[in-house]
């Protein structure tokens, strides 16, 4: 079916485009299903619709997630938050080792946007779905008063399916096992704090913006009993790592001077005294990799785009359930834990 | 990393640590009990529990978080002041990022600023004028809030205020002064601190001078240290050099930082528009002569204390949070009553608790292990 020809000639969102109306349609034809452009969603049905059959040609099954995003800035250097709409929900797919599929796309707009940022950020998503190979297929946008909303918020909720035999899990982590992330952390994180323009800082920092799923699945080919894999976003490295020995009830130690962190994250890191063990990333996993595969997999990560910088960081130990130790370059030790609350700017 | 990477290598950190093992066996009166070692600044005990340096030390060392955490030392019933101007129409209120989780003894900032008020976050007291500029229509006040080290830039940031003409901007000033700090420490009877790492920050504003009480009248050696890891241990070491040679001076071990006088523009900028207030209240400690500092007359139009009606009540802490005892060393953060049941990083009770720089927090979340298995 051809794409609808309705067109959007407003330059501001107005309540108008949330009320249901001719206006609506000139919104969602033209800027959504204009972009997005997919058969299911074309059809402008209240919901896509799919074979299952051809679903279980490749897996088991299914995998579904669901994400709302609320960046601040929602442009910012390496993406925005279209991008991130679209990955975050794709890397919550593939971290299972779930092939991802289909994407829905809810949206609510503050009243006043310009229709040129939403037309940016859509083209956005409409590229990031294309990279991970993701469609798009259904949708739903509200507008918000003035002041109720920030610009815009995106929720995304996808599905993936699950190939046979693949079990990941964050109950999986044994001792023995070796934790690897697949390159600089913090990047996201200290890129959205550089932006929002307070620090006045002269760096060039980007978000690490993008879909794992290639890189789990070359993982999976090398080694398909990976133990336990997610992807570091809100909370960062340091809140994954807890989480994992919370649910396999075991200790995990990281080497602090093998985790890789860029230069300019460690600066805004010394300067506002933060850590980029708590600094989202949006295109970084950690895996808890049976010990005598790790090295396999390090050399496959190291080869795919998405892991060159991959590193072993740390290991699976005994000990104190639900504990993770930092091993300082001093050979003294500390205990990373949860954060409390955000991270908090030092005074002095 | 440069300026960064050459004060954190571990052979030389190494190299120390063996020398500070072999000098403690020598120092008489570290035979007989642990020798306690007091870091004044809240800033020290951070990098101590960061890169584990307590659990490298002899076992003679103990070391004693002090009072330096201007955060923690925070008395509730300033957090209250704060709220109760954040929540007067058109305030915008603006604070460091750490002092938002300080519980006061209704709301935190944080707390209040989800029921509605404009508090915002800032990075200097510049960006609160910049904010007063923006916004002539509100009254923009900044919560001025640490040691010597915050003091002139709020000060110069007063005086911007003035040259411009600014009427909209106001300072909450809370800053207070170390050294009356020290000196209370000093003369509290069930002290028993043979030496002290010098806050670094603080005396790049002050200077050496103002420590020489320490070892003309009290006989204690002081080192000025540097923040770094391998800053912290050589100034221990050197103190030690000193317990050993049963010297007590003051010397600074920062001087890539702290000139021996101090900042002398700092200072002027600072007693221009800063006055010694008789008393101020310390979280912890109690009340401390002449350890706080308020807006002189001459600005008084800036000073949020007159501009607006505070309920300025005194709230004392819980009985069983046990931080004083904690400050001087009587006890250790675990051997406090509450610590880690009822006083926690997400509960704090006591002051010690609520910044990563409290001793307290920092050995909940960062401490020796055998700390929290105890709690």
């Amino acid at each position: 079916m051809s794409k609808p020809q309705r067109t959007l000639k407003a330059s501001t969102i107005t309540m108008a485009h949330g009320a249901g109306g001719k206006a609506m349609r000139d919104l969602i034809e033209d800027v959504f299903v204009g972009t997005f452009d997919n058969e299911n969603l074309n059809k402008l049905e209240d919901q896509a619709r799919f074979e299952l059959a051809d679903l279980q040609v490749q897996g088991r099954k299914l995998a579904f997630t669901t994400d709302s995003y609320v960046v601040d800035p929602v442009e910012f250097p390496g993406g925005d938050i279209g991008t991130l709409a679209v990955n975050g929900t794709v890397n919550d797919l593939a971290v299972s080792g779930a092939i991802p599929k289909y994407l829905s796309c809810g949206m609510i707009l503050e009243e006043g946007l310009e229709v040129e940022l939403l037309r940016r950020i859509v083209t956005s998503m409409r590229q990031a779905a294309d990279d991970a190979g993701v469609t798009i297929v259904t949708g739903d946008t509200k507008v918000v008063p003035k002041g109720k909303g920030d610009k815009i918020f995106i929720n995304t909720t996808g599905i993936g399916v699950i190939p046979e035999g693949v079990d990941i899990s964050a109950e999986n982590c044994k001792p023995g096992d070796k934790i690897i992330v697949n390159g600089f952390v913090g990047d996201h994180g200290a890129a959205i704090l550089n932006a929002r323009g307070d620090l006045a800082l002269d760096v060039e920092l980007k978000t690490d913006c993008q879909p794992l799923h290639g890189l789990v699945q070359a993982m999976l080919e090398i080694c398909p009993e990976l133990h336990a894999v997610r992807d570091a976003s809100r909370g960062g490295v340091a809140t994954v790592l807890n989480e994992f020995a919370e649910s396999s009830e075991v200790s995990i130690r990281l080497m602090e001077n093998k985790i890789p962190v860029r230069e300019e994250v460690r600066g805004v890191c010394e300067i506002l005294g933060l850590d980029a063990l708590y600094f989202a990333n949006e295109g970084k996993l950690v895996a808890v990799v049976p010990g005598d595969k790790a090295d396999a997999v390090l050399d496959v990560m190291q080869s795919h785009p998405a892991g060159e910088g991959s590193a072993i960081i740390g290991e699976v130990i005994e000990g104190y359930a639900g504990r993770v130790l930092v091993q300082t370059g001093f050979g003294g030790e500390r205990i990373l834990d949860m954060l409390v609350g955000e991270q908090l700017p030092r005074i002095c | 990393m440069k300026f960064v990477d050459e004060f954190r290598d571990p052979d030389m950190a190494k190299a120390i640590l063996e020398r500070i093992h072999t000098l403690v066996d020598e120092i008489p009166q570290a035979q007989e009990r642990p020798l306690q070692i007091m870091e004044v600044c809240g800033g020290h005990t951070h990098s101590i529990f960061r890169y584990g340096l307590e659990e490298l030390l002899p076992d003679k060392i103990e070391l004693v978080h002090g009072p330096g955490c201007p955060v923690c030392v925070l008395p509730m019933g300033r957090v209250d002041d704060c709220v109760a101007i954040a929540e007067q129409p058109d305030v915008i209120f603006t604070t460091f990022g750490d002092a938002m989780r300080v519980p006061g003894s209704k709301k935190s900032l944080q707390q209040a600023k989800a029921e509605g008020c404009d508090i915002r976050m800032v990075y200097s007291p510049m960006d609160a004028l910049a904010l007063a500029r923006k916004h002539p229509d509100k009254k923009v006040v900044f919560f001025g809030l640490g040691f010597e080290t915050t003091m002139p830039s709020t000060a110069l940031t007063v005086k911007q205020a003035e040259k411009e003409g600014i009427n909209n901007f106001y300072l909450f000033c809370n800053h207070i002064t170390i050294i009356p700090t020290i000196k209370a420490i000093l003369d509290s009877p069930d002290m028993y601190i043979d030496g002290f790492l010098g806050p670094g920050h603080v005396s790049m504003v002050i200077g050496q001078a103002p420590y020489e009480f320490i070892s003309a009248q009290y006989n204690r050696p002081l080192i000025i240290s540097g923040f770094e890891p391998l800053d912290v241990l050589q100034s221990l070491l050197m103190v030690l050099e000193q317990l050993k040679a049963g010297e007590a001076k003051i010397e600074n071990q920062y001087k890539r930082i702290v000139p021996d006088g101090g900042n002398m523009q700092a200072l002027r900028a600072v007693s221009d528009v800063f006055e010694l207030r008789e008393f101020f209240e310390w979280r912890g400690l109690g009340s401390i002569d002449h350890s706080g500092v308020r807006i002189r007359d001459g600005y008084a139009q800036y000073d949020a204390e007159r501009a607006f009606a505070l309920p300025n009540l005194k709230i004392a802490d819980p009985k069983s949070c046990q931080c004083g005892e904690v400050l001087k060393g009587v006890i250790k953060p675990w051997q406090c009553k509450v610590f880690g049941k009822q006083c926690t990083p997400e509960t704090p009770m006591g002051a010690l608790m609520v910044s990563t720089e409290g001793a307290c927090s920092a050995y909940y979340s960062y401490g020796k292990i055998e700390a929290r298995n105890i709690a």
